[in-house]
């Protein structure tokens, strides 16, 4: 074997092992890599939720958004479950019912005691006269049609 | 490909291609704004704050493209001994890093209005991150040593070790649940994304990589040059040496 070959063996099996490593490693953290957990996830305790400050995500679930003053109480659903939660503070532009979004806070009676209230964007980028056609014509992709209200 | 590895035949090769990457760039990058900031619709969600994706989804691709193209080169460097990939990998990087800079910053504008937070540490996020640090780190170590060889063989397998986190950026949002969206437009069954705001997207891909390749010219013509001065120089406190 020639030294070119031996170190381009040499830098394979390295690179190889790198990956493995990574790929442990990451899997092994896989709790702690993920930023939100399912209301799914909370209700039926797969998490631990108790005096920790975690992250909820889904979708606003249609109709559940309250407003009381600066308080605002809505449900975050992933289809499964939804989960009640109250939350005092500005919330993002992209807020609405049935939008993607990730709350910040603690588990409370029933209720999750939202801190932040985070907006989550979708892969879909589309003009607004695309999306009305779309939703008119009957050929919208999305979960959440209520998407376009303006 | 050994054949490339000639520094003059890259010179000559290299002064065929430049002006044309140059031309490319420029028009690709004048076409590509004015279709990113006039002709393009505004989104139906985001509205005009979708601009803002014309220059931070290409820069998110050159990132990774430079990170890629570096580890290649210094992958050529280390096996093959070839000085020429050692130059080429070095030139690349600050390429690399002021790109992967541009991606974080345009990309915590976008996300104050939209997700309402400049930042977050989700999986996507913080990958881009490491990123940038791992060219900070290859930049700075390929310069620690006063052997310029010594510093080019550490830094070459930093870049090795790195790429691992190439494709940990590509799949962060499909591994793990992040405020990241998940990817619009390399993507199984076609791309989510209107072709009246692909156009914008290509032609701006298209001028920073074309801008890339005359850098790239640039900074190994003169890293050759300062390679041959260095030797030169030995060469005179050697001869210098001798002489007394």
């Amino acid at each position: 074997m020639t030294r070119k070959k031996r170190r381009l063996y040499f830098v394979i099996l390295g690179l190889l092992a790198v990956g493995a490593a990574a790929a442990l490693v990451l899997s092994a953290l896989r709790q702690d890599i993920v930023f939100f957990f399912s209301p799914t996830e909370i209700m039926e305790a797969k998490v631990p939720t108790e005096g920790r400050r975690i992250r909820l995500g889904g979708l606003v679930e249609q109709g559940s958004v309250v407003k009381e003053g600066a308080t605002v109480r809505f449900k975050v659903t992933d289809g499964a479950h939804a989960l009640p939660v109250v939350y005092e503070g500005l919330l993002p532009d992209l807020f609405r019912e049935g939008q993607g979004v990730v709350t910040e806070g603690r588990m409370g009676q029933g209720v999750f005691v939202a801190s932040e209230v985070l907006a989550k964007h979708d892969e879909n980028y589309m003009p607004k006269e695309v999306a009305e056609s779309l939703k008119k014509s009957g050929h919208w992709q999305g979960e959440h049609p209520e998407q376009v209200q303006k | 490909m050994h054949r490339f590895a000639n520094p003059a035949r890259f010179l000559r090769i290299a002064a065929i291609i430049q002006p044309w990457a140059m031309a490319v760039a420029a028009l690709a990058f004048v076409a590509g704004l004015w279709f990113s900031l006039f002709v393009s619709p505004a989104d139906y969600q985001q509205g005009e704050t979708v601009r803002i994706m014309y220059i931070h989804v290409p820069s998110a691709w050159m990132g990774m493209f430079c990170y890629t193209a570096m580890a290649v080169f210094s992958a050529m460097g280390l096996i093959w001994k070839h000085p020429l990939a050692d130059l080429m990998a070095r030139a690349t990087a600050p390429v690399g890093a002021a790109f992967t800079f541009i991606c974080l910053v345009t990309g915590s504008l976008w996300g104050k209005p939209m997700w309402g937070t400049w930042w977050v540490w989700d999986a996507r996020l913080t990958s881009m991150l490491i990123l940038f640090f791992l060219y900070l780190g290859y930049m700075a170590l390929a310069d620690a040593f006063d052997d310029p060889e010594r510093g080019q063989k550490a830094a070459g397998i930093l870049a090795l070790v790195g790429v691992v986190n190439v494709p940990i950026i590509k799949w962060s949002v499909d591994w793990w649940n992040t405020l990241h969206q998940p990817a619009s437009v390399v993507k199984m069954g076609g791309p989510a994304i209107d072709s009246t705001m692909m156009v914008p997207l290509i032609l701006m891909a298209l001028a920073f990589k074309a801008y890339w390749i005359v850098v790239l010219i640039f900074r190994t013509r003169s890293e050759i040059a300062s390679a041959k001065l260095r030797t030169l120089r030995m060469a005179q406190v050697h001869a210098a040496g001798q002489a007394e």
